[in-house]
C-alpha cells in the first residue's frame, strides 16, 4: 500500500485529536505503519482544530501538515464554508461529513471538486441515539472504516478498547457499538458522488 | 515492547524506567504531557520517584539541583520560558558538575508569544556547560534518554536532551519501550565518587566563591571534561547502549550522504522531511544527503569535518538564529570547517515558531 493521507477538521472538544489517534491505532493493529499529530493550535473549545494521519506499508518520515489528503473528515458541517477546509482534494478522494442533513446541502462546498466521494450522515443523531451525546468521533470512525477498507472493525474495537479504557467499559462498549451502527449505516447503501 | 504511543508518554515511561529518585517540574506547552504522565504513572504509584511540585522553573530547576547534590539521580522538564527562566540554575548546575538530566520539548521563545516549534531555546544556553542531544524521532528521544542518565553520572555533568515540541512530543507513532531489566542493566544504580555529592560523613561545599585566582581555571577544567567525553565516556555508553539494546546511537545521523555534492545539515525532526525531499531531489539526479548531528555540546568538530569531505555545498537549516548574526549552527559548522575544506555554505532560518516546514520548500532550497 502506498502512503495514505488523512486530514480531519473538527471544532475544539469534538475529538478531532481522539480521532486521529483512533484511526492510527485501528491502522496500526491492522499491521501498518502509522503517524498522527495534531495540528499544534491553541486549545480552545469550539475553535476550529485540525489534526493529520499517516499510513503506510513503509517507515514514515516526512512530519509535514498534510495539504493532499486522501480522505478528508469533518466532523461538523459548519465547517465547510467557514474555512479553507475542502482544499488540496484530487480525483477519487473520499470525503467523510457529519451533517444534519446527510448529503444534502453539501455541494455547494464541494462541487469543484466533481470526481470525490462524499460520504455524508448525521453521525451526531447516531451518537445522541447509541451514547445520548453528539460526541461523534467513534462514528466517523465506523464509516471511515467502511468507506476505506484501510481496516477491518476488529481492528477498530481493539482501537477503541485501548483508547477509552480509562472512560469505563460502558462507554467503550457504547463507542464500539456506534462505530458498528455508522458503518452498517453505509453497508447498504450507494455512496453518493 | 513495540507500541502505538504518542511521545510524551514514551518519554514519561523510560524517564520511569531510569529509576530517577527526584523528579520536579513545572507544566509548560509542549512540555505539559510527560509531565501530566509523570504525575499519574506517581499518583498510580508506579513510580520510582518522588515528584515535587513547585510554583515556577526556577524552583524545579533548583529542587533537582538539590537532589543531585545530595546524590539522588534527578529528571526534569521543560521548554522555551521556562527553559530561560531556569538559566540561572542551568549554569549552576553545570558549574557545579552534577549529573542532572532534563528533557527540553523545544519550543519558541518570545515576544511574540508563541508555544509552536523550533529550537531558539535550548541553543541559547548551549555555553552552559551542559551535554546536549537532539533526537531525531520518538524511538531516538527514548534511547537518548536512558544514554543520557549513563553519561551524565559518567561524565559527572548535567545533560539535556532536547526533542521538537509537537513535532515529537505530541505526535504518535510505534516506539519501542526496552524492559526494566535491560534498561537496569545498562544503568545500574547510581554510583557517585566521593566528593561528587553533599555527604555529612564527607563535608563538603558545592558553588563557593571562587577567586579571581582560581575561577578560569575551574572554567577551564569545565571546558575539557566536557570536550573530553565525546571521545570517551559518550561513544563508550553508544557502543554499550548497542550491546544491551541492539538499537545503534551516533553523534550524526545520515542519510545517503556518501557520494553527496550538496548535504543538508540540522539538528532535531526536520531530519524526516529532508529525507523526502532528498529522495525527490535523488530521483532528479541531484546527488544531495544529510548528516544531521545528534550532538551539539561537546561540538562534533572532528566528526563534521570527516563526513563532509568531498562535499561541496552544504545548506544548513537552522532552527535557531542569533540576531544580528546568522543561524547559530551555520557559525558552528564554519568554525568546524575552517581550513579543513573547502565548501560553499548556505544559511538557512527555516520553520521558526512552527512554521511548517515543507518538503518543496526543502527541495528549492538546492
Amino acid at each position: 500500500m502506498l502512503l495514505k493521507q488523512i486530514r480531519i477538521h473538527g471544532r475544539g472538544g469534538q475529538g478531532a485529536v481522539t480521532l486521529g489517534e483512533l484511526i492510527a491505532l485501528s491502522a496500526y493493529y491492522s499491521g501498518k505503519k502509522v503517524q498522527a499529530f495534531p495540528s499544534f493550535g491553541v486549545e480552545r473549545r469550539g475553535a476550529p482544530a485540525e489534526s493529520y494521519i499517516r499510513i503506510s506499508d513503509k517507515e514514515i518520515t516526512r512530519r509535514d501538515h498534510i495539504r493532499n489528503p486522501d480522505y478528508l473528515v469533518v466532523l461538523d458541517s459548519t465547517l465547510l464554508g467557514a474555512s479553507d477546509v475542502v482544499n488540496g482534494l484530487d480525483k477519487g478522494d473520499i470525503v467523510f461529513v457529519n451533517s444534519a442533513k446527510g448529503g444534502d446541502n453539501l455541494g455547494k462546498y464541494l462541487s469543484i471538486y466533481p470526481d470525490i466521494k462524499i460520504m455524508a450522515f448525521d453521525a451526531a443523531a447516531l451518537a445522541v441515539e447509541v451514547l445520548g451525546r453528539p460526541i461523534v468521533n467513534t462514528a466517523m470512525l465506523g464509516a471511515f472504516a467502511y468507506g476505506t477498507k484501510l481496516f477491518t472493525m476488529k481492528d477498530v474495537a481493539r482501537a477503541i478498547k485501548e483508547k477509552l479504557a480509562e472512560k469505563g467499559s460502558e462507554t467503550v462498549m457504547k463507542n464500539i457499538e456506534l462505530a458498528q451502527k455508522a458503518y452498517d449505516h453505509f453497508g447498504d447503501k450507494e455512496i453518493k458522488n | 515492547m513495540k507500541k502505538l504511543l504518542e511521545g510524551s508518554q514514551a518519554i514519561a515511561q523510560v524517564v520511569n524506567l531510569c529509576r530517577p529518585g527526584v523528579i520536579s517540574a513545572y507544566p509548560i506547552t509542549p512540555q505539559t504531557h510527560i509531565v501530566e504522565d509523570l504525575a499519574k504513572i506517581a499518583a498510580d504509584g508506579e513510580a520510582s520517584f518522588e515528584f515535587v511540585r513547585t510554583e515556577s522553573e526556577f524552583a524545579a530547576a533548583s529542587v533537582i539541583l538539590g537532589a543531585s547534590a545530595t546524590g539522588v539521580r534527578a529528571y526534569s522538564a521543560t521548554t522555551s520560558q521556562g527553559l530561560l527562566l531556569m538559566t540561572e540554575v542551568i549554569y549552576n548546575i553545570a558549574g557545579m558538575n552534577l549529573p542532572v538530566v532534563l528533557t527540553c520539548a523545544n519550543r519558541a521563545v518570545s515576544a511574540p508569544i508563541n508555544i509552536w516549534n523550533d529550537q531558539q531555546d535550548a541553543y541559547s544556553v548551549r555555553d552552559a556547560g551542559w551535554i546536549m542531544f537532539f533526537a531525531n524521532d520518538i524511538q531516538e528521544a527514548v534511547d537518548l534518554h536512558i544514554l543520557a542518565f549513563k553519561v551524565a553520572e559518567s561524565v559527572g555533568l548535567p545533560v539535556m536532551v532536547n526533542m521538537d515540541g509537537f513535532y515529537l512530543t505530541h505526535t504518535v507513532g510505534e516506539v519501542d519501550i526496552p524492559d526494566q531489566k535491560l534498561v537496569d542493566k545498562f544503568l545500574k544504580k547510581q554510583s557517585r565518587d566521593l566528593g561528587s555529592f553533599l555527604d555529612v560523613k564527607n563535608p563538603k561545599t558545592f558553588g563557593y566563591l571562587a577567586t579571581p585566582k582560581e575561577y578560569q581555571d575551574m572554567r577551564m577544567q569545565l571546558d575539557a571534561k566536557i570536550k573530553k567525553a565525546k571521545n570517551q565516556e559518550i561513544k563508550k555508553a553508544m557502543q554499550e547502549f548497542e550491546k544491551v539494546f541492539g538499537r545503534k546511537l551516533s553523534l550524526t545521523r545520515e542519510y545517503k550522504l556518501k557520494d553527496a555534492k550538496t548535504v543538508f545539515v540540522s539538528t532535531g525532526s526536520i531530519f524526516g522531511t529532508t529525507r523526502e525531499a532528498v529522495d525527490l531531489l535523488r530521483l532528479k539526479g541531484k546527488k544531495v544527503g544529510i548528516c544531521n548531528l545528534n550532538l551539539l555540546r561537546p561540538f562534533p568538530d572532528d566528526e563534521i569535518v570527516k563526513k563532509l569531505k568531498g562535499t561541496k555545498k552544504i545548506i544548513v537549516l537552522n532552527r535557531a538564529i542569533s540576531l544580528g548574526t546568522e543561524g547559530i549552527l551555520t557559525t558552528e559548522i564554519k568554525k568546524a570547517l575552517y581550513g579543513k575544506h573547502k565548501i560553499e555554505i548556505q544559511d538557512e532560518i527555516i520553520g521558526l515558531g512552527g512554521r511548517d516546514i515543507r518538503v518543496e520548500e526543502l527541495v528549492n532550497l538546492v
